[in-house]
């Protein structure tokens, strides 16, 4: 059973305890797509203020499962998740638990940059308003510490009004992480945030996330290894099987680990494999 | 002996056939041309020189009472197709606009959805005489002649092309952009008001104009509901009013030469109101169009 | 600003329940019904007319029983109401404008998509909307003004010409008028050519890519390509333009009732003649009708409606259904 196997902390797991430096718990979670299971038998621990990455070939249901952590998957009508996520022991699945609600502490950062095309002013203040902040001052200062937190108010301080349509790639993963930070959550989600972006952008996100790392828990899904390994603390490594009656894969959980444990001296053969550039 | 390849096209059967067929088809749009340019020159002609020789007066003026009587004016009509229109317009694009965010956004490819949006497709093409006789018999017959029975009948020639148009343009809304907003914890409505609608804004806007600018030229509704007048009602609730398109119906049957001018006068009002309204809205979508690249 | 938002640090796991549950859902809900409400709309309109319709129109039917349909006798004062004649009128004109607007829509949409470079094809399309929203009474002045004053001449020749031909002898036949069924079907084919175009267009461009371009890498002409890959693709949807087209044209009323001639009673196949189509009566005789004739004018209408709910239904399936196949298989 793929669960977290760290040395230091080894009963984490157990249902009854609940530390207060773990933000996530994920017991038994699969998800389905109508009748198609699309991941399955997932285990694990997310811990405060650390960086957590998902890796591995595509199809392996890493996003899905980042997509449950802050139920975004409700979005898609045929997808229904099984087991549990428990945030600070909340089961987010839970029946009277709001959607919204959740949304509204667990940010999320998409594959593409997608600013609402308004101004880069009004893409950050979008959540605080909607989450009723009115005065114009108090709306200036969260705009202006979620650009700086972001790397971006330099760049922008003098534009604020113009269009976000108008910055680059990497400009707009900036102001959607800023977006996101705006609303003061606990976690943010990053789908794959860098996968549209040139190397240099994809260095300065790097960067901005290990900025905001002590506020902030991360979660990050990745299929570039190597930018697990840089800015990870705890890697999970997923891939696809087979099911034996479809030819459709359902994806799992095969390791979770400290992210130098699973690089340099991983349990599975799977995972070896796939680290090592032999698979995926 | 040479083996140049001739790639030269051979004037063969088969290309002049080809030429002769594309030929035929731009033809058919210069026939097309004719009638138009044939409808607008004589419209400008005959009407723009009635409509300015007694500029302001055309637009203050009331209708002389006795169809014999040359010269302004048509303040009435224009009033009554301006309230009349607006009225219509007030509560036909609200409810359209909702309508779409309703197909669109809600119901999708759900069984009512479905049937919805294929009886309001059906709707479009309900005569608009029909909506005439409907509203006469469900509002005028209680109520009496007023602009707004008017103003009912053409919401509901309205309503099913705002709906259509609306939802056409929700449709070009990415569907990034709604996660993106759910991600902050905004709710779906919340989502759809702030972010969706602003998103397609300019081309539902242009949709709505085109709405506008065909409800502004109908007759037929109005027939059986406004009623007549010769001076200004501004009241679109209650008492008779007229239109210019009504006018123009009047006068056209009028043999007399007064009348005659009135209505040529009237139709260049309306052509140059629609008209506007047309071009309104095509700067919209090329603006829009330019902006998104 | 933390007062508003929900802060970083974590609460009691049963607060932080309690936090999730979420408040104000209110509003969204609320906008969520109005959504629906509006959406239900459509359905109340389109059930209304119906009912009001048919229970207006149930005196003139018992009055008249099935006569109503079948006999072309107008006659207010006798109390006699036969709409035959005016359903003739209203599918006579309607056959002639789809006649002569059919060929030049379909050869206007296959030259926009097809063959006009991007800058012509805009300002075609741009020209063709601006038909469309030319006001239908507009139109009629038009027609009753200029077109039937001055096309007498050439019905004249056409009469004459054609005159003892079998069917063209018979449809442009002796006494032309000016005011008469062919100049309301020519007036009807220019109105109904921008719907028929733009209806057109839409589906002539789910014509796959691939398929023009397998076309002509066989080395086919431009025509050749739009015979073998377009017309065959596209002639579903082709077919529901056409019927929408029809239903506009049969339920376009203040145009044809000013250059129909307002014949009573007139069922003939001379084109040249001035008939009486169902919304031209119900335009021209409203304003002086008693009781009974009102109803017998709302039976009128709700033929009328059915007539064309029922083209405008086929019409939508057609087309929808020629949208969809296309869209599958693309």
């Amino acid at each position: 059973m793929p669960v977290d196997t760290d040395s230091q902390q080894p009963h984490d797991v157990s249902p009854s305890t609940h530390s207060s430096d773990e933000v996530f718990q994920l017991k038994d979670l699969e998800v389905h797509y109508g009748k198609f299971r699309a991941v399955r038998d997932v285990n694990m621990v997310l811990r405060k203020h650390e960086i957590t990455a998902f890796i591995g070939p595509s199809g392996c249901g890493k996003t899905t499962v980042l997509r449950c952590l802050n139920r975004m998957n409700d979005v898609i009508d045929s997808a229904k998740v099984g087991g549990q996520v428990l945030y600070h022991g909340v089961d987010l699945y839970g029946s009277s638990v709001s959607a919204t609600e959740v949304r509204r502490r667990i940010g999320m950062v998409f594959q593409r940059p997608n600013p609402f095309p308004k101004s880069i002013y009004e893409n950050v203040a979008f959540g605080p308003k909607v989450n009723g902040v009115r005065s114009k001052s108090e709306l200036d200062g969260i705009v202006e510490e979620s650009l700086k937190s972001a790397a971006l108010w330099d760049e922008v301080k003098t534009r604020l009004k113009s269009s976000a349509l108008g910055m680059s790639g990497g400009q707009q993963q900036r102001l959607c992480i800023a977006r996101a930070i705006a609303v003061q959550p606990e976690v943010i989600l990053m789908d794959e945030p860098c996968s549209a972006l040139d190397p240099v952008a994809t260095a300065r996100i790097e960067d901005l996330m290990q900025g905001i790392k002590d506020r902030y828990t991360i979660v990050i899904v990745t299929h570039n290894m190597q930018q697990a390994g840089r800015v990870s603390d705890r890697t999970g490594f997923f891939t696809t099987e087979v099911n034996p009656d479809s030819d459709r894969r359902t994806g799992m959980l095969v390791e979770f680990d400290r992210t130098p444990v699973i690089f340099s001296s991983p349990r599975d053969k799977r995972t070896e494999a796939y680290v090592t550039g032999r698979f995926g | 002996m040479s083996l140049t390849v001739d790639l030269h096209g051979k004037r063969s059967w088969r290309m002049m056939k080809s030429h002769f067929m594309v030929g035929l088809m731009f033809l058919a749009f210069l026939v097309i041309l004719v009638p138009l340019v044939a409808v607008i020159g004589t419209v400008v002609a005959k009407g723009a020189g009635i409509v300015f020789r007694d500029f302001p007066d055309w637009f203050t003026k009331s209708i002389p009472i006795r169809s014999r009587a040359k010269g302004p004016g048509m303040g009435p009509a224009i009033v009554g197709t301006v309230v009349i229109t607006a009225a219509a317009s007030l509560l036909a694009i609200p409810l359209g606009i909702l309508g779409a965010v309703y197909l669109h956004e809600y119901g999708q490819q759900s069984k009512p959805a479905r049937v919805i949006r294929f009886l309001a497709n059906v709707m479009t093409g309900v005569p608009s005489i029909v909506m005439g006789l409907f509203i006469y018999v469900v509002f005028t017959l209680r109520f009496g002649l007023s602009g707004l029975g008017g103003a009912l009948a053409l919401a509901c020639l309205m309503l099913p092309v705002v709906i259509r148009s609306t939802e056409e343009m929700l449709r070009l809304v990415p569907g990034h952009l709604r996660e993106a907003s759910y991600a902050l914890g905004t709710r779906k409505g919340r989502t759809i008001l702030t972010v969706v609608l602003p998103a397609a804004l300019p081309g539902v806007v242009s949709g709505c104009l085109l709405a506008i600018a065909r409800a502004a030229g109908e007759t037929a509704p109005l027939l059986f509901t406004i009623g007549i007048v010769n001076s200004t009602n501004w009241n679109v609730f209650s008492g008779p009013n007229t239109s210019l398109s009504y006018q123009i119906f009047r006068n056209a049957t009028d043999p007399r030469a007064g009348a005659q001018e009135r209505g040529w006068g009237a139709a260049f009002t309306l052509v140059a109101i629609t008209f506007l309204f047309t071009v309104l809205a095509r700067v919209i979508t090329a603006r829009y169009q330019r902006r998104r690249g | 600003m933390t007062a508003t938002l929900p802060g970083s640090p974590p609460q009691h796991p049963d607060d932080l329940a309690h936090q999730l549950e979420g408040s104000g859902d209110v509003a969204d809900r609320s906008f969520r019904s109005l959504a629906y409400v509006a959406g239900g709309l459509v359905l109340v309109v389109l059930g209304l007319i119906t009912w009001t319709m048919a229970s207006r129109s149930s005196d003139a039917l018992s009055h008249m029983g099935l006569d109503f349909f079948t006999t072309k006798r107008w006659s207010p004062p006798n109390r006699v109401y036969g709409i035959l004649s005016f359903i003739w009128g209203t599918v006579y004109t309607s056959v002639i404008a789809l006649t002569l607007a059919v060929p030049i829509s379909l050869g206007i949409a296959l030259y926009i998509t097809q063959v006009a470079p991007l800058w012509l094809k805009r300002s075609m399309i741009y020209i063709i909307d601006l038909l469309a929203v030319v006001p239908s009474v507009v139109f009629g002045l038009w027609g009753v003004l200029v077109l039937s004053r001055h096309i007498t001449g050439f019905y004249g020749w056409l009469s004459s010409t054609f005159d003892g031909w079998p069917v063209l002898g018979t449809i442009f036949g002796s006494n032309p008028q000016g005011r008469s069924f062919f100049t309301a079907g020519l007036i009807l084919s220019v109105m109904i050519t921008p719907i028929v175009v733009s209806l057109a267009r839409e589906v002539i461009e789910t014509t796959p890519q691939t398929e023009k371009e397998a076309a002509l890498a066989l080395g086919a002409t431009r025509w050749e390509m739009i015979r073998g890959a377009i017309i065959p693709h596209s002639k579903g949807g082709l077919v529901g333009a056409v019927m929408l087209g029809l239903g506009r044209a049969m339920g376009e009323t203040i145009a044809v009732a000013l250059v129909i001639g307002s014949a009573t009673g007139q069922i003939t196949l001379n084109a040249l003649a001035p008939g009486n189509s169902m919304p031209a009566v119900i335009t021209a005789e409203w304003g002086e009708a008693d009781t009974l004739k009102k109803s017998a004018l709302i039976a009128m209408a709700m033929t009328l409606f059915v007539m064309t709910i029922v083209v405008n239904m086929i019409a939508t399936t057609v087309v929808n259904r020629s949208m969809k196949k296309s869209r599958g298989g693309a």
